[in-house]
C-alpha cells in the first residue's frame, strides 16, 4: 500500500515568552515544544498521548498556526503552513479542522446550530447559500442529530450532543484532516463510545485523516493507526499501535503503560511507579528530559540527549529516545528504585 | 464469603432531594450499600448518577437547597441523621474524613499547609500548637511528602497537583478516621501521579485499618482498589457485589453496557458497543425501571414498573426485573452481543 504524505512536521518548536520584570520583558521562555518531527499518511489516525504539559495540545494549535510557532515547519501536501501568510492560511483551514475539548467553551452559546454550521461554510465559501440549509440538516443526521434541532440553541443539548455539534462544524468544510483535541475526554464513558464510534464511521465515509490528542491510552488504543508519545516538549516514542502497546521501549511509555489502572481485578501487573513529578518547561532537565524520574538513568542519560532510533529489537517505523533501551528490554539493566 | 464482616457503615434506603426551580429534585433516591471494616467499597457511575450526593449525604455536608428525607446512615450502629450538629462534628473530619477531586480548590490557600492539618489535630484532638505542628510534620512523612519539615510551612500554590492530593490525605487521615471517603481522588491527575496516589490511600488503609469510600468513574480505578462495588444509574444503585463478581459476571444491562463501552489500553477490540441514548432528566425519571428506555432487553412491564433492588446470592444486589420472577421476556437475551440466561 502506497501512503501518501498529507501532513510533515519538521523541528516543530513552540516557546512562549514569560514576561516579567523591570518594563515587562522577556525574562525566560516556557519551551512547551522543542523539535517535534513526525509524518501524517492520508486516511490514518495518529494519536499524540502524555501528560500534562508534554506539549501534545500546543502541537496541534501550532499546526494550525492558532498560535505560531516559533521554529520549525509544517508541510501540509507539499505547502508550508507556516511560510504562508495569514490569508492565504485561511484558505487552508478549510482542510485542516479541530474539535476541542470542551464542547460547553468551544461553540458560540448566543448562535443556533444552523448558524454556527451555516458560518463556517460561508467563510470557506463551501455551498451556495441557497443549498446550505439542507446540507446542515445532512450534516446533523450525519452525527446522529436530528435535522429540527437545527434552530435550537447549544444549552439545549447535554454535553455528547454539543460534541457532535462540533463535530458537524468541522465536517461543514469537508476537511481532510481533523485534529481531536482531547474530543471526547469530558465525556462519560457511554456517551464516548457512541462519539468514538461515529468519528470511525466518517473516517470510512469521507476517507479523513485524524491527529488525536489524547491522555486516555484506552481511546488512543482503540482509535489510532500510530501513536506518539511526548514528554516534556519531545517525542519519546513513535510506533505503530500494536508495537507501542505490545513492545514498549522507551522507560516512560512502559511507566505509563503500567500506570493506567487495568478494568479487570484479576490482571496481574507489575507497576512502574515513578518518582517525583514532570519537571518545569521553563528550565527542562539537561540531556535525556526524563532522567530525573527514570529508574535506569546513568551519567550519561544527563548530559547526552538521546536522539530518535530504532534498535534491533524493534519492528519498522518504531522509533524510541533512549539510550540504554536495547538493555532495558534485555533485563541487562536493573531499574534502581 | 464465610466469614462474618463487621460492618461499620450502613447505609439504608438513603433518599436525597434538592429545592430547585423546576421543582423538586431527588437526586438520590433508595441508594442502600454496607462497608465492611477494613475494606474498600467503590461507588461508580457515570455524571449525575448520585454518586458524589450520596458521600455528601453520609457527611452532612449537602448545600442548603438540599436535605435528606428519607432513610438512614447507620456508623457503628448510630444513626448519623438523628445526630445534632455538634455530635456530628464531632465524628467528620475525626472518625469520618473525607478527601475531594480538586486539591487546589479543597485547601485554604492562605493558610500554610502545617497550619491547615493542624487545625483538624487541634480540634479533634485538643493538642497544642507546638504538638499540632509536630504531629503534621509526621502526617506529611506518612504520606510520602520528601524534606517535611520544609514542606509544613510552605502555601498549597508552592505544591504541585499530585502534591497537594497528598497534603488532602495527610489532612483528612490526621485523626486517624475509620473511614476514608474518597471522592474522585484521581481525577485531576496524570495516570503516574494517579498510581502514586492510589498506591499511597491502599498502602495506608492496610496500615491504619480503615475502611475506604472509593467514589469514581474510572472502572480500572475500581478494579485496582475496591473489594466490594455498587454501581450507580440515575440516583439509585443498581447492582452490589464484589468486585471480582462485578467484572467477570456482571447482571445488570446498564453494567454490562458501561464495561462494553469502555476503551481498553490492555486488550485490542474490534468494536465498542455503546449504551444508546442518554441518562435521563432528574425532572423527568422514567416511571418503570430508569434504564429501560436505554436498555436493549427491556420489556413492557420494565417501562411500567420500577424494579427493587433484590439479594439474589451472596452479598450481590441487583435492581432489575430480568432477575425476577417476574419477568416477562425472553428466557434467552442478547446483551451487547453476549448471550444469557435469565430466569423466567
Amino acid at each position: 500500500m502506497a501512503k501518501k504524505e498529507l501532513l510533515k512536521v519538521e523541528g516543530l518548536k513552540q516557546y512562549f515568552p514569560i514576561k516579567g520584570g523591570f518594563l515587562g520583558r522577556t525574562v525566560n521562555h516556557v519551551k512547551a515544544l522543542d523539535g517535534v518531527s513526525f509524518t501524517i499518511y492520508e486516511g490514518e489516525t495518529v494519536s499524540i498521548v502524555g501528560e500534562s504539559g508534554c506539549g501534545k495540545s500546543t502541537t496541534g494549535r501550532a499546526i494550525l498556526r492558532l498560535e505560531e510557532p516559533t521554529e520549525g515547519t509544517v508541510e501540509f501536501q507539499g505547502t508550508d503552513l507556516t511560510k504562508i501568510s495569514k490569508k492565504e492560511m485561511r484558505k487552508f483551514r478549510k482542510d485542516l479542522q479541530i474539535i476541542f475539548q470542551d464542547p460547553y467553551a468551544s461553540i458560540n452559546p448566543r448562535q443556533t446550530v444552523a448558524s454556527v454550521l451555516n458560518e463556517a461554510m460561508h467563510i470557506q465559501n463551501v455551498l451556495p447559500p441557497n443549498q446550505r440549509r439542507a446540507r446542515i440538516e445532512e450534516l446533523l443526521e450525519t452525527v446522529g442529530l436530528r435535522p429540527y434541532q437545527a434552530d435550537r440553541y447549544p444549552h439545549e443539548f447535554s454535553g455528547g450532543q454539543r460534541q457532535r455539534i462540533g463535530i458537524a462544524r468541522a465536517l461543514s468544510v469537508d476537511p481532510k484532516l481533523i485534529i481531536c483535541d482531547e474530543a471526547v475526554s469530558a465525556l462519560d464513558v457511554s456517551i464516548q463510545a457512541q462519539v468514538l464510534n461515529l468519528l470511525e464511521e466518517l473516517q470510512e465515509e469521507y476517507g479523513l485523516t485524524y491527529l488525536f490528542i489524547s491522555h486516555d491510552l484506552g481511546v488512543v488504543r482503540h482509535i489510532s493507526d500510530r501513536i506518539i508519545v511526548m514528554y516534556l516538549g519531545k517525542i519519546v516514542e513513535i510506533a505503530d499501535k500494536t508495537s507501542l502497546f505490545e513492545n514498549p521501549q522507551h522507560p516512560y511509555t512502559k511507566a505509563l503503560l503500567s500506570a493506567i489502572p487495568v478494568p479487570d481485578p484479576d490482571a496481574k501487573k507489575e507497576r512502574i511507579i515513578l518518582k517525583g513529578d514532570v519537571p518545569s518547561p521553563i528550565d527542562p532537565p539537561n540531556g535525556c528530559r526524563f532522567h530525573t524520574r527514570c529508574p535506569f538513568a546513568t551519567d550519561k542519560c544527563r548530559t547526552e540527549e538521546p536522539q530518535l532510533r530504532t534498535s534491533d529489537l524493534m519492528k519498522e517505523g518504531h522509533q524510541a529516545a533512549c539510550h540504554y533501551m536495547e538493555d532495558i528490554t534485555n533485563g541487562k539493566m536493573q531499574p534502581n528504585y | 464469603m464465610t466469614q462474618q464482616l463487621e460492618n461499620i457503615l450502613e447505609v439504608n434506603n438513603l433518599q436525597t432531594v434538592f429545592a430547585t426551580e423546576g421543582g423538586e429534585v431527588r437526586a438520590v433516591d433508595g441508594v442502600s450499600f454496607v462497608v465492611p471494616k477494613g475494606k474498600t467499597i467503590g461507588i461508580v457511575g457515570e455524571s449525575g448518577s448520585g454518586k458524589s450526593i450520596t458521600s455528601l449525604s453520609i457527611l452532612r455536608l449537602l448545600a442548603k437547597n438540599g436535605k435528606v428525607n428519607d432513610g438512614e446512615i447507620l456508623f457503628k450502629g448510630k444513626d448519623l441523621l438523628k445526630l445534632t450538629d455538634k455530635q456530628m462534628r464531632d465524628i467528620r473530619g475525626n472518625q469520618i474524613s473525607m478527601i475531594f477531586q480538586e486539591p487546589m480548590t479543597s485547601l485554604n490557600p492562605v493558610y500554610t499547609v502545617g497550619q491547615q492539618i493542624s487545625e483538624t489535630l487541634i480540634i479533634h484532638k485538643k493538642i497544642s500548637k507546638q504538638e499540632a505542628m509536630k504531629q503534621s510534620v509526621d502526617m506529611l512523612k506518612l504520606v510520602g511528602i520528601p524534606s517535611p519539615e520544609k514542606r509544613v510551612k510552605q502555601y498549597p500554590h508552592e505544591l504541585s497537583g499530585g502534591m497537594r492530593q497528598r497534603v488532602m490525605i495527610a489532612m483528612a487521615l490526621a485523626c486517624d478516621p475509620e473511614i476514608l471517603i474518597a471522592d474522585e481522588p484521581t481525577t485531576a491527575l496524570d495516570v503516574t501521579i494517579q498510581a502514586q496516589i492510589l498506591e499511597l490511600i491502599r498502602d495506608l488503609q492496610n496500615r491504619l485499618d480503615m475502611s475506604v469510600i472509593m467514589i469514581t468513574h474510572d472502572l480500572g480505578v475500581v478494579a485496582e482498589t475496591c473489594d466490594y462495588v455498587a454501581v450507580m444509574y440515575a440516583g439509585q444503585v443498581v447492582e452490589y457485589s464484589d468486585v471480582r463478581t462485578l467484572f467477570k459476571n456482571p447482571k445488570h444491562p446498564y453494567t454490562l453496557g458501561l464495561l462494553n463501552s469502555l476503551p481498553r489500553h490492555d486488550v485490542d477490540q474490534e468494536k465498542l458497543i455503546p449504551i444508546k441514548g442518554m441518562v435521563p432528566s432528574p425532572h423527568d425519571m422514567p416511571v418503570g425501571c430508569r434504564f429501560a428506555p436505554r436498555c436493549p432487553v427491556a420489556t413492557q412491564a420494565c417501562h411500567t414498573k420500577p424494579p427493587m433492588l433484590e439479594s439474589i446470592g451472596n452479598n450481590e444486589q441487583i435492581r432489575c426485573w430480568m432477575y425476577s420472577e417476574e419477568w416477562d421476556g425472553d428466557s434467552e437475551v442478547t446483551l451487547y452481543g453476549e448471550k444469557r440466561t435469565v430466569k423466567g
